[in-house]
C-alpha cells in the first residue's frame, strides 16, 4: 500500500547536466515519495533520458545532488556511493525496464536464467529455489511456465517487456526506472501491460519514474507528472490536474496535441 | 647450459631476451601476489603460431634456469607433435634438461590436463590457456567483465551453470570448469577436465597461466583454496569413470577413448601416458594389456 | 458541527495560450460550506461553473486564488495549496468522485474495478470484493456481467459500475458529477437510495444533477452558481 506521508524515497536536488553548451537538463529539483510513481513526459530531446540517468547513476551531473534512502533508512548522495554500492543498489533495490528488452534482458539466456540472474548475484546458490521463484515470477507476470527454459528471442515484444519486469521484481526493489515501457508495442499489448505494471506497482507499493512521450501511459500509471522542455521542467503537479488544466503553454500545446489521452 | 653455449649461439637463453623475462617475471609476481587476477602482459610473437601454446611457452621461458628439467605434456601425454615440438624448443634455446618423468620434473608445461601424480613443492605447473576470461561467452565486452571481476559480481557465472542444469539436469560442463580462487577472483583453469579441478585446491606445487594470444597471465600460489563454483542442490562432481583403464587397469585416473579399428572397436587408457606407463612397469595389467616384461621382448 | 469542506473566495479561470492567449473566467468569489450527512448540489445553466467547481475542489483543475478546506476529521487541508502527495492522500480516504462517464483502462472486469477502489481507500481484498459485489447487485447490475470488462457495456451498465466504484471506498466526502444523466428510473432510484443510506452514515455530498426529480429528492440545499459569475470574455 502506498505511502505518501512517510519520508522521501529519492530527492533530486538542482540537477543540471550539459553537453558542451547544450543543455541536457537544468536544475531539477523534486521528492519521490516511496510507492509515488512520477512521470517525465515531454518530446524526444527534451531531457527526460539525461534526467533518467542522472537518478539513476548512471550518469554523473555538472551540478546537484540525487539523495536516496537506503533500505537501513540512512539517506545517502548516489554520488557519495562506491561503483560497488551504486551497482549493488541497482541490482536489489532497483529495477530498469527499457524500451527495448534486448538492453534489459539477457538474449542468450533462458527465460529462467533471466529472472535468476539477480538471485544468483546476491548470492542464492540453491537451484530448485531459484526456479520455483522463477516460474512464480513468470505466472505472475502471465507468462506460460513451461516457456522457462526459452529464450527471449523466442519471445513476443509484449511477453519480453513482461520478461523484463520479473527479472527486475525479483529481489523486491522499492524503487524501478521506466523508460518508455510501453513504446513500440501493439496497442492491445500495451494495454495488457500496461494492466499488469497497474497492479505490479500498486500491489508491491514500487515507486517508479517513468520517462514517457505518451501522455496516455502517464495518466493510466502516474499519480504526478513532470513535464519537460528543452532540459527544463516547465510544469509539474499532480496528473490529472496537469492534463485536464494544463497552465502552461507547452504542456496546453503538449495536450490538445493528444487524440483523448 | 653449456650446450646452448656451444651449439646455439645468437638464441639468448631460453630464446626470450631478458629484458622480455623480466616483464613476464613481474607479471608473474604479481599474479601470485593476487591469486586468480588475470595481468595483462605484452605477450610476444613466439616461433609457433596461437594456440600452440605461446602463452606458455613465454612463461616457462621467463622462469626457467638452466638447472630446471622440463617436463610438457598435451593432453597428458608426453608424445604428441605439440609436446614434443616444445620439448624440442627448449633443448635447443635453453639445452636443459627434458623428461617425461612427472616426479623428476622441476617446471611441467601442459595443455588440458594435470598429472595424475600429485605435485611436490619444488615443481611448478605451467598451463596453456586459450581463452583466460570465464566471463566471456555471457558478457562479451571486456570492459564490463572487468568491472565484474572488480566489484566480484560472479552471479553471471552461476547463470551459466544454472542454464546447463535447465537443459540437461545436470552442470554439463567438463572442461574449463569454473572455480573460485582464495574466496575472490573466479577463474578459468584453461579446458582440463574437471576431473582434475580437485587438484589445483591446496596444490603443493606453484600452478602459472600463460594465455598468449590474449596477453594474460595468472596464478594459484602453493596451498591456495580453489573452489569449483556449484549449487548446494547441484554439488560439483568430477567425472567418473565406468571402468577401470584397458592397459594399466587404474581406476582413479581420467581416461582417454581410443578407436582401436574401424568396426567400432574401442579401448579406454589413461591420458596421462607417464602414468599408465610407472603402473605398468610396478606390474598393473588392464584387460587389453600385456605384461609390460612381455611387451619388451 | 464542523464543516467537511469550507470554500472561500474561490476563483477559476483558463488561460489559452494556443488561443491568442484568451483569458477566460470561470467563476469568482466562490463561497459556501458543506456540512456531515449534508447533500448540497450546485444549480445554475449549463456553462455556469458547477463542473469546474467540483473540479477545483476535488484537486484536477487549479484554483487561481481562494481557499478549499478539507477536513478529514484529524485535520484540515487546503486543496488549493497542498502538494500532490496531499491530494492524492485526501482522494485516497476522505474525498471521492464520481464522474459522469466511466474511464478505466481496458480488460479489468468490472468486479475488479470496484473492489480495486475499496483496496485503494483501505479495505482488505476479500472485503473488498465482498463490497464491490453488493454495490453492483444495489445497483441492478447482472451478475453475469461482473467478470467481464465494461468495454462492451452499454452506458447505463457502464455507469452503474462507475457509480460503485465511486461509493467503494468509505469517503466522509463525495463529489457527484451529474451521476444519474444515463440511468433509466428504476436504477436511478437505486442511485438515491444509496446517497440517502450514505447520507444518513454523515457522508457529505457535493453534487451537480440535471434531473430536476433527483435533485429534489436528495439536495438539502441548491446553490445557484450564478450568483458567482465574473465578467466574462476579457481579452488578455
Amino acid at each position: 500500500m502506498t505511502n505518501l506521508s512517510a519520508s522521501p524515497l529519492l530527492v533530486a536536488e538542482g540537477l543540471s547536466k550539459f553537453y558542451g553548451l547544450r543543455i541536457g537538463c537544468r536544475n531539477v529539483s523534486f521528492a519521490l515519495e516511496p510507492g509515488e510513481v512520477l512521470a517525465i513526459v515531454g518530446e524526444s530531446g527534451s531531457g527526460k533520458t539525461t534526467l533518467l540517468n542522472l537518478l539513476s547513476g548512471q550518469l554523473a551531473p555538472d551540478a546537484g545532488a540525487v539523495r536516496y534512502r537506503m533500505r537501513d533508512g540512512e539517506t545517502k548522495n548516489l554520488l557519495d556511493l562506491t561503483e560497488a554500492e551504486r551497482r549493488f543498489l541497482a541490482r536489489t533495490d532497483w529495477g530498469f525496464v527499457h524500451q527495448d528488452a534486448r538492453n534489459g534482458l539477457r538474449m542468450g539466456v533462458s527465460a529462467g536464467g533471466n529472472i535468476g540472474e539477480r538471485l544468483m548475484g546476491v548470492g542464492d546458490r540453491h537451484y530448485g529455489r531459484i526456479r520455483e521463484t522463477a516460474q512464480g515470477w513468470l505466472s505472475r507476470v502471465e507468462i506460460d511456465i513451461s516457456r522457462i527454459d526459452d529464450k527471449p528471442t523466442q519471445f513476443s515484444g509484449g511477453m519480453r517487456q513482461r520478461l523484463q519486469i520479473a527479472r527486475n521484481l525479483v529481489t523486491h526493489p522499492r524503487l524501478v526506472f521506466m523508460d518508455e515501457p510501453t513504446g513500440g508495442l501493439d496497442v492491445s499489448v500495451q494495454a495488457r501491460l500496461l494492466d499488469l505494471i497497474r497492479g505490479l506497482v500498486a500491489d508491491l507499493g514500487l515507486a517508479v519514474v517513468l520517462v514517457t512521450h505518451d501522455l496516455s501511459v502517464a495518466r493510466l500509471l502516474s499519480h504526478r507528472i513532470l513535464v519537460m522542455k528543452d532540459g527544463h521542467v516547465i510544469e509539474a503537479g499532480l496528473t490529472d490536474r496537469v492534463l485536464d488544466d494544463p497552465q502552461e503553454a507547452y504542456t496546453q500545446l503538449l495536450v490538445s496535441s493528444v487524440l483523448a489521452a | 647450459m653449456s650446450r646452448t653455449a656451444e651449439n646455439y649461439r645468437g638464441y639468448n637463453f631460453a630464446y626470450l631476451d631478458e629484458q622480455t623475462k623480466r616483464m613476464i617475471r613481474r607479471a608473474i609476481l604479481k599474479a601470485i601476489a593476487i591469486p586468480g587476477y588475470q595481468v595483462p602482459f605484452a605477450s610476444r610473437e613466439m616461433p609457433m603460431p596461437y594456440g600452440w601454446g605461446t602463452g606458455g611457452v613465454q612463461v616457462t621461458a621467463a622462469i626457467l634456469g638452466p638447472t630446471d628439467v622440463l617436463k610438457v605434456i598435451d593432453q597428458g601425454a608426453d608424445d604428441t607433435t605439440n609436446a614434443v615440438s616444445i620439448r624440442q624448443f627448449f633443448e635447443k634455446t635453453a639445452g636443459v634438461e627434458t623428461t617425461t618423468e612427472t616426479e623428476k620434473a622441476t617446471v611441467i608445461q601442459t595443455r588440458h590436463r594435470i598429472p595424475e601424480a600429485k605435485l611436490q613443492a619444488h615443481q611448478v605447473l605451467v598451463y596453456q590457456v586459450p581463452i583466460p576470461e570465464p566471463l566471456r561467452f555471457l558478457e562479451p565486452r571486456e570492459t564490463e567483465t572487468r568491472t565484474l571481476h572488480a566489484l566480484a559480481e560472479y552471479g553471471l557465472m552461476h547463470v551459466r551453470l544454472y542454464e546447463d542444469i535447465a537443459q540437461h539436469g545436470h552442470i554439463a560442463k567438463t572442461y574449463a570448469y569454473p572455480v573460485l580462487v582464495a574466496d575472490r577472483y573466479v577463474m578459468d583453469p584453461s579446458p582440463i577436465p574437471k576431473f582434475d579441478n580437485p587438484k589445483m585446491h591446496e596444490s603443493a606445487a606453484l600452478q602459472l597461466f600463460g594465455a598468449g594470444r590474449e596477453k594474460r597471465i595468472y596464478a594459484i600460489p602453493p596451498h591456495t583454496k580453489v573452489v569449483s563454483l556449484d549449487f548446494e542442490d547441484h554439488p560439483f562432481e568430477a567425472t567418473k569413470f565406468d571402468q577401470p583403464c584397458a592397459l594399466c587397469g587404474a581406476t582413479d585416473s581420467y581416461l582417454d577413448e581410443v578407436i582401436t579399428d574401424d568396426r567400432g572397436g574401442r579401448m579406454f587408457v589413461c591420458s596421462d601416458t607417464h602414468h599408465c606407463e610407472t603402473r605398468r612397469a610396478e606390474g598393473h595389467v588392464g584387460t587389453l594389456g600385456t605384461p609390460v616384461t612381455e611387451a619388451a621382448e | 458541527m464542523n464543516p467537511v469542506l469550507q470554500v472561500s473566495g474561490l476563483a477559476k479561470a483558463f488561460h489559452l495560450h494556443l488561443h491568442g492567449g484568451k483569458h477566460l473566467p470561470v467563476v469568482e468569489g466562490v463561497d459556501f460550506i458543506v456540512l456531515p450527512g449534508e447533500c448540497v448540489v450546485l444549480g445554475g445553466p449549463s456553462g455556469a461553473g458547477k463542473s469546474s467547481i467540483l473540479k477545483a475542489i476535488y484537486g484536477n483543475y487549479l484554483a487561481n486564488s481562494g481557499a478549499i478546506i478539507l477536513d478529514d476529521g484529524e485535520k484540515r487541508v487546503d486543496v488549493v495549496t497542498a502538494s500532490p502527495g496531499a491530494i492524492i492522500a485526501l482522494r485516497r480516504h476522505m474525498m471521492g468522485y464520481v464522474s459522469q462517464f466511466l474511464r478505466v483502462i481496458p480488460r479489468v472486469p468490472a468486479l475488479e474495478i470496484v473492489a480495486e477502489a475499496a483496496r485503494a481507500a483501505g479495505f482488505p481484498p476479500d472485503e473488498a470484493r465482498e463490497r464491490a459485489g453488493r454495490l453492483l447487485a444495489h445497483l441492478n447490475l447482472p451478475e453475469r456481467l461482473w467478470n467481464l470488462p465494461p468495454a462492451t457495456f452499454s452506458g447505463g451498465e457502464q455507469q452503474r459500475v462507475n457509480i460503485a466504484r465511486g461509493f467503494a471506498g468509505n469517503h466522509r466526502f463525495l463529489i457527484l458529477d451529474e451521476p444519474t444523466a444515463s440511468l433509466d428510473a428504476k436504477n436511478r432510484e437505486a442511485v438515491i437510495a444509496l446517497i440517502a443510506e450514505r447520507k444518513a452514515q454523515g457522508t457529505a455530498f457535493l453534487g451537480i444533477f440535471h434531473d430536476q426529480d433527483v435533485r429534489e429528492r436528495v439536495a438539502d440545499r441548491i446553490l445557484d452558481v450564478t450568483r458567482f459569475s465574473p465578467m466574462r470574455e476579457i481579452a488578455a
